[in-house]
């Protein structure tokens, strides 16, 4: 069966006036029915940008370079506006990492969560209510009858971010990329948040990009996992796999700083230096600079993302026995 | 060890309207010289309200924080300019908090000008070795605040909070904005510090796993009290209010034994508004196994085990 979503050799550049960033910069993966993908890395990684690029959301300076996205069957990079917005919302949908600032501060949430299904003709306007009242009432809004009518500002923080995956959830969709969902809020309402996207993947079958800095959390809840650094993927392996044998030093290095409670008494060993210029990024490996186990390769030449296992690849010279020749 | 800073009973209210908002709401504890005491809570729990309450940049409402010796309320603005040099502050955001019009050395130098340290060519000396022992070249000593990186941006506001050799630093969620990376080189940074010159902190965060790095003791709090205060090791094996069980297990964990966690155990709803607060625990309203009392009479602290004290009915 041909895999939902398929992303090949994407380039995302932005155009600034200091010069030319390559936010993504050649990253491909596949995404089957009903999997969970993570992709973990730091701010400037181009993670955010991987996946906005597939639905055409980046800004203006941006521009695709190269690549396709083949999303059941279509290039999503091809289509028209039209036919592209026939996919999002409805087949698509994203729910991202500020709901204060992605809702509409002007329309009251049920109205809101109304519009997908009425935008695309899929219900009409009185089942519409009925699909958002019930869907409130599924994400745990208390008296989410009376909650339909209010604004998001009298919403929680929490509560928010609940109401954007019910309207996310709202048509459907068979892919929902999940852009840092829980980083603005607190412990508690994160596991919630967490729960909450588990159980709705559970009954509904659809697929999950996670975008997330958050190892540990991914690592939960993902059934594939995507490393990704200044643009590039450095690793790429089932969660399962990654655990059992992550090989590329940057994952090593993120696995190590992540501050988890089990570690308790391990000696912290941060990855020396800070992320690179994303405009001259380093030669060869971008990760070379920072990296302990360099050599003068690594400064040269680009490693290819080489397959060293079943469906595990990896971006390194020296990752799965010795150099590549 | 010595005692350095005893807070006793130290409130802290805001008026909103006709109504209070009461951040800070009786919180006592110590703090021995050297000594790391992590606070931990969600956002609206009053523990920045406490940090900046401590280093008087709140004026408090009730109760006494004594430093070093000495009462700080007591103390006119004058004699406690002077004392400030021995206790100082990290923000979250090292950007907001650096001036942008400074260049970095200026505001590193801009506490020894304050306090009359020493002539310029012995500041310019004392900013370049501050520098170095946050790990930034003093090549850059001219350069701006934007220029840098969040976590450069971190370390120079820590070279700041070192420059007048202090005793005690608030570290309020110093490492929440930064990436993960980073966060790990920024708790190292802290850790070495405080081994080579004897600091005391009191460390703020939102998460767990933060602070259990960095921390001898830890103080969990709730709507401006503290729940559960102890060693770190005993708060760890014996999570006796609910509220810390919570805190702990929502922190995910990696999965070395191939068991992922897909359900998290956690509490319902949110920290409820800190104005109008009910009678009885705070808590209740979110505790999972709450007594009829609860909602009554609010618990006092008792100690479970040396310096280890929960406010919970069921302890």
């Amino acid at each position: 069966m041909a895999p939902l979503l398929s992303v090949k050799n994407l380039h995302t550049y932005f155009y600034r006036p200091d010069g030319v960033v390559k936010a993504v910069d050649g990253i491909s993966y596949d995404l089957e029915v009903g999997e969970t993908l993570g992709i973990v890395g730091e701010s400037g990684s181009g993670k955010s940008v991987s996946v906005l690029s597939m639905l055409r959301l980046i800004r203006k300076n941006g521009r695709i370079e190269e690549g396709e996205a083949v999303f059941d069957g279509q290039d999503l990079l091809t289509l028209d506006k039209e036919e592209l917005r026939t996919i999002r919302g409805k087949e698509i949908s994203m729910i991202f990492q500020d709901p204060m600032t992605s809702l509409n501060p002007t329309f009251r949430i049920g109205r809101q969560m109304m519009e997908p299904p009425l935008w695309h003709n899929l219900l009409g306007s009185q089942e519409a209510r009925q699909k958002a009242l019930h869907l409130l009432e599924r994400v745990g809004i208390p008296e989410h009858k009376s909650r339909f009518f209010d604004y998001p500002f009298q919403f929680s923080g929490g509560m928010r971010q609940r109401a954007m995956i019910a309207m996310a959830l709202i048509c459907e969709p068979r892919l929902i990329i999940a852009d840092e969902p829980t980083t603005a809020l607190d412990v508690t309402v994160r596991s919630q948040i967490l729960n909450l996207l588990q159980e709705m993947k559970e009954a509904l079958g659809m697929s999950i990009i996670m975008i997330t800095h958050d190892f540990s959390m991914a690592s939960n809840f993902c059934d594939q996992i995507i490393v990704m650094y200044a643009g590039k993927i450095m690793e790429k392996a089932s969660t399962m796999e990654f655990l059992s044998n992550c090989l590329h030093p940057y994952s090593q290095g993120l696995i190590r700083s992540t501050l988890d409670l089990d570690t308790m008494d391990v000696k912290l060993n941060p990855i020396p230096g800070s992320p690179p210029n994303p405009i001259y990024p380093p030669s060869g490996c971008r990760f070379h600079p920072r990296c302990e186990r360099r050599q003068p390769i690594c400064a040269e030449e680009i490693p290819a993302l080489r397959e060293v296992g079943a469906d595990h690849w990896v971006s390194c010279h020296f990752a799965g026995g010795g150099v590549k020749k | 060890m010595s005692e350095l800073l005893k807070v006793e009973d130290v409130k802290k209210y805001f008026p909103r309207g006709n109504k209070i908002l009461k951040a800070v709401d009786g919180v006592s504890f110590t703090l021995r010289s050297a000594e790391t005491l992590g606070l931990v809570g969600e956002s609206g729990s009053g523990k920045s309200t406490l940090g900046r309450t401590i280093l008087r940049l709140h004026e408090p409402d009730a109760g006494r924080v004594v430093f070093d010796g000495e009462e700080l309320s007591s103390l006119n603005k004058e004699e406690l300019r002077i004392k400030r040099r021995h206790m100082q502050i990290i923000f979250q955001d090292p950007l907001a908090s650096l001036n942008p019009q400074m260049s970095i050395g200026q505001a590193i130098e801009d506490p020894l000008v304050i306090h009359g340290i020493s002539s310029a060519r012995e500041r310019k000396e004392r900013v370049a070795e501050l520098l170095k022992i946050v790990d930034i070249s003093p090549e850059f000593i001219n350069s701006f605040p934007y220029e840098f990186s969040g976590g450069q941006q971190q370390r120079i506001g820590i070279a700041r909070a070192l420059a007048l050799n202090p005793k005690f630093i608030v570290c309020d969620e110093p490492v929440s904005a930064l990436d993960v990376s980073i966060q790990a080189q920024v708790i190292a940074l802290l850790l070495e510090l405080r081994e080579r010159f004897n600091l005391s902190y009191l460390f703020i965060a939102h998460d767990l796993g933060v602070i259990k790095y960095i921390s001898d003791r830890i103080a969990v709090m709730y709507l401006g009290q503290i729940v559960q205060i102890g060693p770190k090791e005993e708060v760890f094996k014996n999570p006796a209010h609910p509220y810390t069980q919570a805190l702990i297990s929502s922190v995910p964990k990696i999965p070395w034994n191939g068991k992922p966690t897909r359900h998290y155990k956690t509490l319902k709803g949110e920290v409820p508004s800190p104005i109008d607060l009910p009678p009885g625990c705070r808590f209740c309203s979110r505790c999972p196994i709450p007594l009829p009392i609860c909602g009554e009479i609010a618990p006092e602290g008792k100690e479970i085990s040396t310096g280890h004290w929960v406010a919970c009915h069921r302890s």
